[in-house]
């Protein structure tokens, strides 16, 4: 077993949340692409701390797994509170705050 | 009480702020609140002593080690205290010079001052510390100053009675008492000159009461500014000292260092000149003694206090205190002839002689306090110590009781005039009539009241310490205390009344005063009397047991003679003044009298020599001086400064403020605008547009770090 193949698997995992909070349109992808990218962060978490023998690594990763949970709930609040109000999730169009 | 002896300085100063603040609206106009505090110092006091005469002797003192043994060392150390043992005791080891003949004798312990400090301020390696030391003779001068100052204030209360700035004059004499006890209590000479200088003040403050008449607010200023001529030689000592001690200000310590040789003879005498100048100043001694007879300007109650139990025996008690460096620098028991005993002795004469030309009965007192202090000085000066503080302390309540019987002849007859306002006042005043005569016979020290004990140990230390040239002048200046005494009671209360009005006696808060320091000027003698007290032995310190002071028995012979001295000085003015003996209308006759008679009158020309002389020749090139300074120095410097204001305001002007700073402020604003208008284009609202710069961002970072870490 090699560290580098679950560093792989997780920058692969990052790379394609970056794409898709930055490429996606629709409000409820972006969410879970945010997802894919805490989740890249916990297989990092849990492979050094599986690669150095302690068990730092995994309570973290537990931690970010119950504030992600906790993130992604007031995220979709968010979501639904926006398609309520202007019928649609494409964030494109909630520039409000343009200066 | 001993510990916490600080209160007892304490209670006048609150009593002072309380008077100043609330006096007018309390319903006496503030001297309830003067009579309680200093009343209950004085039963602290009381206290205190008390506490001190109980106090096991404890401290084990070795005087000069026994003979021929120049370079033995005394050592001070505690025997095991039975009972709450002594606190700061001086150094541990202390060498003394020897002095032959004096060792045979047990050495027997001492009782330990008690001492108690606190740190007052530190400055780099000097910590300077504030504290009382309390031992006999503080204690003494405790007693002494809240008992003399609890009457006056007694005595006061009825003698300034309407007087329009009663509550203010209650403020100053707390203040004035509080200044004393905090001198007294001292353990360090730097709060010693802290009360030394308050006292000075309120003494500016009393004699100058009543400011309206211009002859006492001068006498006022006149005291200021010559007790000042002294004290700088007190700032000067204490700084030679200092510094000679090894850079401490404790008093016990400078002792012991100049008891052991710690400091050089230089430093040693140049420090002891320079406290004699101050001694000099303020115990009114020759010649700064011009001061003490224009400071009788003040009202009465303040001539008592200051003139005869406190201010002016600060500088008494400050060579008592200090006595370490006097004895050591002036060799004082050697014998011979020394500055402290010269110009005490000086003092003892001229001041007599002139209390004989003077017809205002406060100034006849002035000039007889201004000797008494002489007196004691020359007995400090002679190695009497103990004489010299009992005289100190019996002299404060005969002379308060003289000052006082004056106040209450001058209450009645409305002036201080003996020849114009007074005479035959006895028949009138009974109460008065005799507690002055006690005053005057213990003054002229006829057994047994007070004065002979004191000036008999006076004559005998000097006579049995090898200055019978001081013995001689003890005893004529005794001759003419007796008879200057006597004219003054002739031409007060005997003989015919030559003022206007009706005197009568005065009314209980003054009388009441003058009884108790009757009955004190009475017996307070005892005190020191052989086989009946121990004053010597309560108020001897470490310092004077160091120096190996020496102790007389109680000699017939000299108390005979000072006994008949004294009666002769009465039996002197009885024989001029009753039978018209002796060479009366002198002054008319001879021309030679006349001129002594003048000299005498102008005060021997010290203060024409002072004002006229010194002040009047360098005044003018000094005003000269200060006006050409003036006109071409401090005026050019101050036009030029105003000029080069008005250039550098102009330049200011232009250059500074419209380019500078309101190009600054201009810019800041412009800037701001440019800039807003610039970054508007990044501030799209779009989410991921910042998400963008974010990820973006962290990656040059990361790039950074990856590159250069």
């Amino acid at each position: 077993m090699y560290l580098n193949q679950f560093l792989l698997l997780a920058a692969f995992l990052f790379c394609v949340g970056v794409y898709g909070v930055l490429a996606r349109k629709n409000g409820v992808l972006v969410l879970m692409s945010v997802e894919l990218i805490l989740n890249a962060v916990n297989i990092n978490l849990v492979a050094f701390g599986a690669f150095h023998a302690t068990v730092t690594g995994q309570v973290f990763a537990l931690f970010v797994i119950a504030i992600a949970a906790a993130e992604v709930g007031v995220g979709l609040a968010i979501v639904l509170l926006i398609y309520r109000n202007r019928r649609s999730i494409d964030l494109t169009e909630a520039d409000l705050l343009r200066g | 009480m001993l510990r916490n002896a600080w209160i007892i300085p304490a209670l006048p100063v609150a009593s002072f702020v309380v008077i100043l603040f609330f006096g007018r609206r309390l319903p006496r106009q503030g001297h309830e609140v003067g009579l309680a505090a200093v009343g209950l110092a004085f039963v602290l006091s009381l206290v205190a002593a008390a506490q001190w005469v109980d106090r096991p002797a404890t401290l084990v003192v070795e005087g000069p080690a026994a003979e021929g043994a120049a370079e033995g060392h005394a050592t001070l150390e505690a025997a095991p205290a039975p009972a709450g043992g002594g606190h700061g005791e001086p150094g541990a080891e202390a060498g003394a010079e020897g002095e032959a003949g004096e060792g045979e004798h047990e050495v027997e312990p001492i009782r330990a001052p008690v001492e108690r400090e606190v740190t007052w301020y530190q400055n780099g390696p000097v910590t300077v510390r504030a504290g009382t030391h309390m031992d006999g003779l503080a204690v003494a001068m405790v007693v002494v100053v809240s008992l003399v100052s609890l009457l006056v204030h007694v005595f006061s209360t009825s003698y300034m009675h309407d007087d329009r700035r009663y509550t203010h004059f209650f403020a100053a004499l707390s203040l004035f008492t509080a200044g004393m006890l905090i001198m007294v209590t001292s353990s360090n000479t730097l709060q010693l000159l802290f009360g030394w200088e308050m006292m000075g003040v309120c003494s500016f403050m009393l004699i100058g009461h009543w400011w309206e008449e211009k002859n006492n607010s001068d006498a006022a200023l006149k005291a200021f500014f010559t007790t000042r001529t002294g004290d700088v030689g007190l700032l000067i000592g204490i700084s030679i000292l200092f510094f000679g001690a090894g850079r401490t200000f404790n008093i016990e310590a400078i002792n012991t260092a100049a008891l052991s040789g710690g400091m050089s003879e230089a430093v040693l005498v140049a420090g002891a000149a320079a406290l004699l100048c101050a001694v000099i100043g303020k115990s009114a001694q020759f010649p700064l003694h011009t001061w003490l007879p224009d400071a009788m300007a003040g009202p009465t109650p303040v001539s008592a206090l200051i003139h005869a139990a406190t201010m002016v025996v600060a500088g008494v008690y400050l060579v008592a205190r200090l006595y370490g460096v006097f004895w050591a620098a002036f060799d004082i028991g050697e014998g011979g002839v020394n500055p402290v005993a010269l110009f005490g002795g000086i003092t003892v004469l001229i001041a007599a002689a002139l209390a004989f030309v003077q017809s205002d009965i406060k100034k006849v007192l002035a000039y007889s306090t201004v000797s008494q202090l002489g007196y004691m000085v020359m007995a400090l000066g002679v190695g009497a110590w103990t004489a010299g503080v009992f005289h100190l302390f019996t002299h404060a309540f005969f002379k308060a009781l003289l000052f006082l019987g004056a106040g209450s002849v001058s209450h009645a007859v409305h002036g201080f005039d003996m020849k114009k306002d007074m005479g035959g006042l006895r028949r009138a005043m009974p109460t008065t009539f005799a507690t002055f005569m006690i005053g005057t016979v213990a003054l002229a020290g006829i057994p047994p009241l007070a004065g002979f004990w004191s000036k008999d140990e006076i004559l005998l230390g000097a006579g049995e310490n090898g200055y019978g040239l001081f013995l001689l002048v003890g005893l004529v200046g005794a001759v003419m205390t007796a008879a200057y005494m006597t004219r003054c009671v002739y031409l007060t209360f005997f003989g015919s009344y030559r003022g206007h009005g009706h005197p009568h006696e005065s009314p209980p808060a003054i009388t009441v005063p003058l009884l108790v320091l009757a009955g004190l000027s009475v017996v307070a003698g005892f005190l020191n009397a052989p086989g009946i007290a121990k004053f010597g032995e309560w108020t001897e310190n470490a310092t004077v047991l160091m120096a190996g002071v020496a102790h007389h028995e109680f000699s017939v012979g000299t108390a005979a003679v000072g006994t008949l001295v004294g009666l002769a000085g009465i039996a002197l003015g009885f024989a001029y003044y009753w039978r018209n003996l002796g060479p009366h209308r002198l002054t008319d006759r001879s021309a030679g009298a006349r001129a002594g008679y003048r000299f005498l009158a102008n005060k021997y020309y010290l203060d024409v020599l002072y004002t006229d002389k010194v002040v009047g020749s360098i005044k003018g090139p000094i005003a000269r001086a200060a006006y050409w300074t003036n006109q071409k120095v401090l005026d050019g410097v101050v036009n030029a400064a105003g000029a080069m204001a008005r250039v550098a305001g102009r330049f200011v002007y232009d250059v500074v403020d419209q380019k500078v700073v309101d190009g600054l402020v201009n810019g800041a604003g412009a800037g701001a605008e440019e800039s807003g208008g610039a970054l508007q284009v990044l501030q799209t609202g779009r989410l991921q547009q910042y998400a963008a710069f974010l990820f973006g961002a962290v990656v040059v970072l990361g790039g950074a770090l990856v590159l250069f870490a």
